[in-house]
């Protein structure tokens, strides 16, 4: 393989992984401190890029072309909606069984499935790359890059350093990671877990969001992109370990290579290849890479 | 001379760091209570999660008979003779005492494809069930809801679930914990009639009852055995004095 | 006495779903036997989760496997054999059963949700993604099969009423070849392994084994119907294997019961007659096209309260009037000691 073609793939990978990691880290949060499995947590992805498809036009209204405003709007509603969630429908399924988690929350999907549809309808739709950051770098005499693939990697390297730092130097993370292990003693130590957890679910549901919005430029707006991410988020968490953000990192961008390179080396089979890499990982780890704790 | 039916030489299992059980040998004799102590995080567990098959050791060899069963998963031990009672009781509460015995004696009685034949109509686990309630005193109970029972009579459930599949070891994790007094003598009673015919491990805290019916009583502490004897040589070792027993209480 | 009562029940109540389609339309003579489709694929789950404990989110890959081998081999020119046809199904399904099966269930509880369902989009990937069965746009099954061995034909099938008996057949066939097997030996091991498996390996039961025959077992049953399906409308597409689909019926398991073998068929007709019913446009106008909002909504409401399913309801209401009268007894007790 030429090599410059070899850095672009290599580029792709890590932008998809990246964002895969986003969601994911979302996804295995929320299971991991609150026990709770969300079927619907691909609909926040989804969510984040219709809000950005909806939130562009009126913020370069009102406050001119921005898309990082744009991008932290979505972010801030997301986070709100997050809070409203967990108050009005997910506190309730702490003391349910995953099983019934599984299906209330797929009910969960229809319902915010078919308010989309009300709300802003069925369409297929884009947002545009904003103009700083349209464009492409030139990697070689004619390989070029696109900039806002950057911008994207970029972007979800920030945020997943801002988790870091987070969870091990805040205190909010040490709560955080407190309440993974040991739930009754958070409890007795006086925090107010029905808070702690009301932000750990907004931001779950603002780390899927983001994702969404931020892809939204290239991967475009439709119906149906939030169970696609959902079920590969699955394969992350599985293939990572559930709970263990370290582990949904690795799994994303091994998930990430392989989709990536397998869609140019076996193009027939490249969807297939990410749930073999799954079965095959199983096959040695079946609590995944990372176990919790 | 007895037989020596279960030999674990020289086990050693660690967990990351962890060294939960360093260098443990123990022979189980039909015929006798073989007990081991400790203070709590000793290893007692892990040492019968590793002789029963659900914990692989890291070092070591373990021998039933003359079969060296060191890398034998659980279930191909307990067909070859291995009983085991849990702390936690593992009994299946929504099913009768009856039904709770008999799918454990089924285990020597599969008949995996005879899918026309009722499992109810099975006289092999039929009979090895009452025989096992029988032994544990549990005859009277036979039909009630194992859920409903007592903790002590969900206790002896417990043991006579791990009897209904004919074993020649016991392994018994704990059988007394959350006893009264009553129920402790009926199940040391029923210990010492099982003992002629089995090879009986005991993991126990409460110390008068260890010191009763055990034959070997082997102290364990952080992970390492301090002291190994007959029940007079534990009672009077200076080091289990002072590591375990403690000064006077 | 009680048993032959329900006995007698029984056999008037499936007097009644046999002549069904005199006193109906088309329509929902139609609608009945999806229903009864539903019901067997349902029953096939209700191995799984309610037999061995095992929560597949996978399942309608072996629905969807079978709709599409009966489709892609019958010939162009005419019908296949219905014996020859099924078999093949039933073999190529329960072979991705054991495959994804043995691989699956070396995880559990929530990896194995979540394993099952990644298999399950496998399968959806290669028919909506691959030219293999016509992609998004599915593919047509012009001839129904023909129930033949050699010149006879057994049953004409192609007769809508005969092929409803036959489907109702089916039903009651699977029905009761699942309650003979929970009653085995083997069920009876199904059944420990659900409740305890620490135990049953404790025993000397290779676990493992039974779990993943139960599984091709499942995959199997689930494969007739799939092939029931594709019988029936003559028409298959990629969605049949979605996770929705495994959604759906493993939602109609949980809301009929996963106590009672047919909780999961009182479950497919509860959640089919709730579909119609938010779909219908005399009730719901123009609103009928957003039905996916009361239903998912309905859902939600219907798994918070009957967690033990409709089957389990008596039950429910039992507990919570015992535990009732339990507190009404405490308080009295401490009033009268006070």
């Amino acid at each position: 393989m030429d090599p410059i073609i070899f850095l672009i793939q290599c580029l792709n990978a890590i932008q998809y992984g990246l964002l895969l990691f986003l969601v994911a880290s979302g996804l295995t949060l929320i299971f991991g401190i609150m026990g709770i499995i969300n079927l619907a947590h691909g609909s926040f992805y989804m969510i984040g890029a219709y809000m950005a498809f909806a939130l562009q036009p009126l913020i370069s209204q009102y406050a001119g072309e921005s898309f990082v405003l744009t991008l932290l709007a979505c972010v801030a509603l997301a986070a709100i909606l997050g809070y409203f969630l967990e108050w009005a429908f997910y506190s309730y399924l702490y003391h349910r069984d995953h099983l019934q988690q599984v299906l209330m929350t797929f009910g969960l999907i229809l319902v915010f499935e078919e308010l989309r549809s009300l709300l802003v309808g069925n369409d297929v739709h884009g947002v545009p790359i904003p103009a700083w950051l349209q464009g492409s770098i030139s990697l070689a005499d004619v390989m070029t890059y696109p900039i806002y693939r950057l911008f994207i990697s970029v972007v979800c390297i920030i945020v997943a350093g801002l988790l870091y730092w987070v969870l091990t130097r805040t205190r909010l993370g040490m709560m955080i990671r407190a309440g993974a292990s040991n739930r009754e003693m958070i409890n007795s130590l006086g925090i107010d877990i029905n808070r702690l957890f009301r932000i750990v679910f907004a931001m779950g549901v603002a780390l899927a969001a983001l994702a969404g919005a931020i892809a939204a430029p290239v991967s475009s707006v439709y119906p149906g992109m939030g169970q696609s991410v959902l079920i590969i988020c699955f394969v992350v968490v599985v293939i990572g370990g559930i709970g263990s953000i370290r582990g949904a990192f690795l799994a994303a961008m091994l998930v990430g290579f392989v989709d990536t390179f397998g869609q140019i080396l076996f193009p027939a089979a490249a969807g297939v290849l990410v749930y073999l890499l799954m079965a095959a990982i199983l096959l040695f780890k079946p609590e995944g890479l990372f176990k919790q704790g | 001379m007895s037989q020596a039916l279960l030999t674990a030489s020289n086990i050693t299992r660690r967990f990351g760091g962890l060294t939960a059980i360093n260098n443990v040998s123990l022979t189980l004799t039909q015929g006798t209570v073989h007990a081991v102590i400790g203070t709590n995080g000793a290893g007692k567990s892990t040492l019968v999660s590793v002789l029963s098959g659900e914990i692989p050791p890291n070092e070591g060899r373990i021998m039933m008979g003359n079969n060296d069963i060191t890398q034998w998963p659980q279930p191909r031990r307990a067909q070859a003779g291995m009983g085991r009672s849990y702390q936690r009781t593992t009994i299946f509460p929504s099913l009768t005492v009856h039904e709770n015995c008999r799918i454990a004696a089924q285990a020597n009685h599969q008949h995996f494809w005879r899918w026309f034949q009722p499992a109810s109509h099975c006289k092999e686990s039929n009979s090895a069930a009452d025989r096992a309630l029988a032994l544990a005193g549990l005859e009277n109970e036979a039909t009630r809801t194992a859920g409903l029972l007592s903790h002590g009579a969900k206790r002896q459930l417990e043991i006579a679930m791990s009897l209904a599949t004919h074993p020649r070891v016991l392994l018994l994790d704990e059988p007394l914990a959350g006893m009264g007094p009553e129920e402790t003598e009926r199940m040391l009673d029923l210990l010492a009639t099982l003992k002629a015919e089995h090879a009986i491990l005991l993991i126990e805290h409460d110390m008068e009852a260890v010191f009763r019916i055990a034959d070997i009583i082997t102290v364990m502490v952080n992970g390492t055995v301090i002291a190994h004897g007959d029940p007079d040589a534990i009672r009077n070792d200076p080091q289990v004095q002072t590591a375990y027993l403690g000064d006077d209480e | 006495m009680q048993n032959t009562l329900r006995g007698l029940l029984l056999l008037i109540l499936i007097g009644l779903v046999a002549v069904l389609p005199f006193f109906t339309t088309d329509y929902y003579a139609s609608l009945a036997v999806k229903i009864m489709i539903y019901a067997l694929f349902a029953l096939s789950l209700q191995l799984l989760v309610g037999g061995t404990g095992l929560v597949s989110l996978g399942h309608a890959a072996f629905f969807g496997i079978a709709a599409y081998f009966v489709t892609l081999l019958t010939p162009d020119t005419g019908a296949g054999n219905f014996f020859v046809l099924l078999a093949g199904a039933l073999i190529v399904t329960m072979a991705y059963a054991a495959v994804t099966g043995a691989l699956a269930l070396r995880t559990k509880g929530i990896y194995f949700i979540m394993v099952t369902l990644a298999f399950a989009q496998m399968a959806y990937y290669v028919f909506h993604d691959t030219k293999v069965g016509g992609g998004t746009d599915g593919i047509y099954l012009y001839f129904r099969p023909e129930l033949r061995i050699g010149d006879w034909t057994l049953l004409n099938i192609d007769n809508s009423y005969v092929f409803y008996l036959f489907v109702l057949g089916c039903l009651l066939l699977s029905w009761a070849f699942l309650a003979v097997l929970m009653r085995s030996r083997f069920g009876a091991a199904l059944t420990g392994i659900r409740v305890n498996e620490q135990r049953m390996r404790a025993a000397g039961f290779s676990t493992f084994g039974y779990k993943l025959t139960a599984y091709i077992i499942a995959a199997a049953l689930a494969g007739v119907a799939g092939f029931l399906y594709a019988a029936k409308d003559g028409y298959v597409n990629p969605e049949l294997m979605a996770w929705e689909q495994s959604g759906l019926v493993l939602l109609m398991v949980i809301l009929g019961g996963s106590g009672r073998l047919w909780g999961a068929i009182i479950g497919a007709v509860v959640l089919t007659m709730l579909q119609e019913l938010f779909q219908s446009q005399s009730i719901f106008g123009e609103f009928a096209k957003n039905w996916h909002l009361p239903y998912g909504l309905a859902i939600i409401a219907l798994v918070a309260l009957l967690p033990n399913g409709l089957t389990g309801l008596p039950e429910q209401l039992r507990t919570r009037r015992a535990r009732k009268a339990q507190l009404r007894a405490a308080s009295a007790a401490q009033d009268s000691a006070s």
